[in-house]
């Protein structure tokens, strides 16, 4: 913006095109994007490895299947349990949730715990996400649906290992 | 032959018929491309009333303004109509009024076909509109993304309108990038080598060849999903077979170009309008062009960040991410180099100019934003919510609109011939620029709270009930300040001050001749030897006005012109343009039947329409057709050349090339389909038993 200012104020001085071309195009236009842009892809890139699901021995596997009306959830650990709108997982473990779709694309996203993910028929895309701690995070369906897309949201009920366990034996509620 | 008896015989011969008549039969790039520029303007209002039922509707939480299935009419409408009929069209218009001009000739390449690509656009938006008015207008978002879109969850009308209108559109623009590419590269001024062309052409060569390119899958996929939804060929349905990720790519494969067939026109403006504003030559001519062209290749490559969150391999991932930030590169260069050119001149703070900042400062905020959704984790959260709107409009109304205003400012003399009388223009540009940054800068906010987009409403302990008040202030700020500007143009053309030829002081030959322009444009056609030929010779408007140039001489009622060798720009042949004739909105009417039969699923009225079409198309060829050979003629300044129509390289040879490049895209994107299905998609081959709905 500095740069965009300056030539009002200034009064009129010779240069010769050729260094000014050297300046402006070759300097600010070609190498200064290069590098800055090399900085920031390196770090996005490493970023995004980290968030990547990595196999582990305690990570947790659950189902989310969006529908029109709701997604529904199926837990590895507990075959005969799905539930309606929650998504429930222990906290401090990593979860691995298994998005796809019985109906149109919808998106996966709980915010606080991760980026989103789309739910595509026919495929299923994995997501892992982690909670710190307790407690419900708000989750939606981030991919336009139709009419009733607003109110395509769900919650993620992060238990504590007791809670947890509760779940798995169907004792929750 | 004095200038005036030269200026009446050539308005004889190359006046379109008067008055309201006039419309129908014209084929004068002049005519046509206002009557492009106003239609697109109007689409313009129309998408910016839509734009102001979204903010009043998202003004307040638990709004009652519209219901869903209307608001999402809304959305999708105010999208498709800014991309299709207000976008593209305005880029055609201004091309199609100026190019001829620019590069110092008479007309474009196909006067017909100008106007048949006209009619195709005015109709087929009719069609979008009466949707509109109906109350069954397309409802899917603008990208339309099956199965949402399909017949199963979209059983209605509406996205047969958008497929379907679409498409006729879209003829529109092939047919005006086909006579944009070929009266670039033959319908120059004699001299005019590639090297001396001026920028604007540069660019608009390059993104009437990006539209042949890019437009095809678009194409492709609508036709394909129309055939799904009509007949139940399962393209995009996954228990048949198919796989609704292949719209995805298809429409991307023409969305992401799109942005940067937006993006270049605007940039050839730019790069016409701001040396002139800051008295000097653009700085890196040749630097500019490359980056142009570097950057039409790169955005083919690109699409597929548009689908990041689609769970793409991750390798692919990092690819794309590096060349989404590789794109900043060429942007940079051209960035710089339009800095550079406002330090090498004297800037002034002239009404065009001021749009120009508007543009700089927006554009580059569009760009920082678009930097960080290129970063992949940071588009997992942003995707899909305002940030991403604000960071659009950013791009399109910072790299498009502002652009488009500062030209529209800067041509408007020539249009019409005045001088500007009321200075409503200044304060309209703060109001636009204030209502911008308030309207988007909040959505930028709320979408980083999390509000998404094409909510229809939201809740008050959501929290973002301030931020989308102020927005939408700000929006009607913006749309007082558009209503200004147009009040403005309006009143510039109703009152009667006469202005200077050349007002600004430009040096390229469309200020070369009266305005408002003669349909003839030039008396004679000039030699050219520079990329500023005016600048050059001050005085040549008026020596061309006394026949000191080419084909000075009026002769046997024929609208003449000539065409050049491309690369070195030295005349090579004499052409006869077609007269005025009603050909040309006749044959759109009858396309129009076909989509309309396809609509309705009038199916018996198919093979008539295509017929009429065939039949046109035959008698389209025959007018034009001579029985007796011509002899090379002498077009004046001592040159003869052969006429056109009796080389193996006529114009409607070079037409035909560029018209199967478009073809050959098509059906590289089929192939693209086919073999898609085929790797990727996973229920493909067809379990047996699942044949298509209508033959079971
Ligand atoms: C005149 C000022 C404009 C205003 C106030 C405005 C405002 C908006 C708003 C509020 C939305 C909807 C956000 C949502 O879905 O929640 C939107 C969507 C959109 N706008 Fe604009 N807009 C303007 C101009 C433009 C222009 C000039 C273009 C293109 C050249 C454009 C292209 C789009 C597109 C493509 C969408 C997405 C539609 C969809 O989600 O299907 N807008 N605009
Ligand atoms: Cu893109």
């Amino acid at each position: 913006m500095v740069l965009l200012m300056l030539p009002f104020r200034r009064a009129k001085s010779k240069h010769d095109e050729r260094r000014q071309v050297r300046v402006w195009i070759i300097g600010l236009g070609l190498v200064f994007p290069i590098v800055v842009l090399a900085a920031l892809l390196a770090y996005g890139l490493s970023i995004g490895e980290r968030l990547l699901p990595r196999a582990g021995d305690d990570v947790v596997h659950v189902g989310a299947q969006g529908r029109l009306s709701n997604w529904t959830i199926t837990y590895e650990n507990a075959p005969d349990q799905t539930t309606e709108g929650t998504l429930h997982i222990p906290a401090g473990r990593p979860v691995d949730v298994a998005i796809t779709t019985a109906d149109v694309i919808h998106s996966f996203w709980v915010p606080r715990l991760a980026g989103k993910l789309d739910a595509i028929p026919g495929r299923v895309n994995v997501l892992r996400i982690e909670a710190d701690a307790p407690g419900d995070y708000a989750g939606l369906s981030a991919e336009f649906s139709g009419t009733g897309y607003d109110r395509l949201i769900f919650t993620v009920t992060a238990h504590d290992a007791a809670g947890w366990d509760n779940f798995l034996r169907g004792d929750l509620e | 032959m004095r200038a005036l008896e030269r200026h009446r015989k050539l308005t004889a011969i190359w006046a379109s018929e008067s008055g309201l008549k006039s419309w129908f039969s014209t084929v004068n790039h002049t005519d046509l491309g206002r009557m492009f520029l106003v239609t697109a303007f109007f689409f313009f209002i129309i998408g910016g009333l839509l734009a102001m039922l979204i903010r009043a509707q998202l003004a307040t939480p638990q709004s009652a303004f519209a219901g869903p299935e209307i608001y999402n009419q809304i959305f999708t409408m105010h999208g498709t109509i800014m991309m299709f009929l207000f976008a593209i069209p305005t880029f055609e218009g201004l091309a199609i009024y100026l190019l001829p001009k620019i590069l110092g000739t008479r007309d474009l390449a196909f006067p017909r076909l100008t106007a048949y690509g006209f009619w195709c656009y005015a109709f087929g938006g009719a069609m979008l509109l009466i949707a509109m008015v109906l109350g069954i207008a397309p409802d899917g978002g603008w990208f339309m993304y099956p199965p949402l879109s399909s017949s199963i969850y979209s059983p209605g009308i509406n996205t047969d309108f958008w497929l379907i209108g679409i498409t006729f559109v879209e003829i529109s623009a092939i047919a005006a990038a086909v006579e944009i590419t070929v009266s670039i590269l033959k319908y120059r001024a004699p001299g005019m080598s590639l090297d001396k062309m001026p920028i604007f052409a540069w660019y608009a060569l390059i993104t009437a060849l990006m539209i042949l390119t890019g437009f095809p899958p678009l194409i492709l996929g609508s036709v394909l999903l129309e055939v799904e939804r009509a007949f139940g060929f399962p393209f995009f349905q996954v228990d048949l077979g198919g796989d609704s990720l292949l719209w995805q790519h298809l429409f991307w494969l023409f969305g992401h170009p799109e942005v940067y067939i937006l993006f270049l026109p605007a940039a050839g403006v730019i790069s016409t309008v701001l040396p002139v504003m800051c008295r000097t030559t653009i700085l890196g001519y040749g630097w500019i062009v490359a980056a142009a062209v570097a950057l039409a290749f790169l955005s083919f490559g690109l699409w597929v960040h548009h689908m990041f969150t689609t769970g793409i391999p991750h390798m692919g991932l990092a690819f794309l991410s590096a060349a989404s930030t590789l794109v900043a590169v060429p942007t940079g260069v051209q960035i710089f180099a339009w800095i550079g050119t406002m330090w090498k001149g004297r800037p002034e703070l002239r009404l065009p100019m001021l749009h120009l900042l508007g543009f700089f400062f927006t554009f580059v905020i569009g760009g920082l934003t678009g930097v960080m959704v290129a970063v992949v984790p940071f588009d997992w959260q942003a995707h899909d919510t305002a940030f991403i709107t604000a960071h659009l409009h950013y791009v399109l109304f910072g790299g498009f609109v502002f652009p488009i205003f500062a030209g529209l400012y800067y041509w408007l003399p020539h249009v019409t011939g005045r001088r500007r009388f009321f200075r409503l223009g200044e304060l309209a540009f703060a109001l636009v620029f204030i209502g911008f940054h308030v309207t988007f800068l909040a959505m930028h906010w709320v979408g980083l709270l999390g509000q998404r987009r094409r909510i229809p409403t939201y809740a008050p302990e959501d929290g973002w009930t301030t931020i989308n008040l102020i927005s939408s202030v700000g929006s009607f700020v913006l749309a007082i300040g558009i209503g200004m500007i147009l009040i403005d143009v309006v009143l510039h053309a109703l009152t009667a001050t006469r202005g200077r030829r050349n007002p600004w002081g430009a040096g390229t030959l469309e200020w070369a001749m009266t305005t408002p322009p003669p349909a003839y444009n030039f008396a004679s056609l000039p030699q050219v030897s520079s990329r500023e030929p005016l600048a050059d010779d001050p005085d040549l408007a008026v020596r061309l006005a006394k026949g000191e140039g080419y084909l000075g001489k009026p002769r046997n009622g024929w609208r003449e012109t000539l065409t050049v060798d491309i690369a070195s720009g030295k005349p090579d042949m004499h052409v006869i343009y077609p007269a005025n004739t009603r050909l040309p909105i006749l044959m759109s009417a009858v396309t129009g039947v076909f989509f309309l039969s396809l609509l309705l699923k009038f199916y018996w009225t198919v093979p008539l329409a295509v017929a009429g079409v065939v039949f046109l198309a035959w008698k389209w060829v025959w007018i034009l057709g001579r029985r007796d050979d011509l002899e090379a003629l002498p077009v004046g300044l001592g040159v003869t050349l052969p006429n056109a129509a009796m080389t193996g390289r006529s114009p409607g040879w070079w037409g035909t090339v560029f018209l199967l490049t478009a073809n050959a895209t098509f059906f590289g994107s089929l192939l693209f389909g086919f073999a898609f299905l085929w790797t990727v998609a996973p229920g493909w081959p067809r379990r047996s038993g699942s044949l298509p709905r209508s033959l079971n």
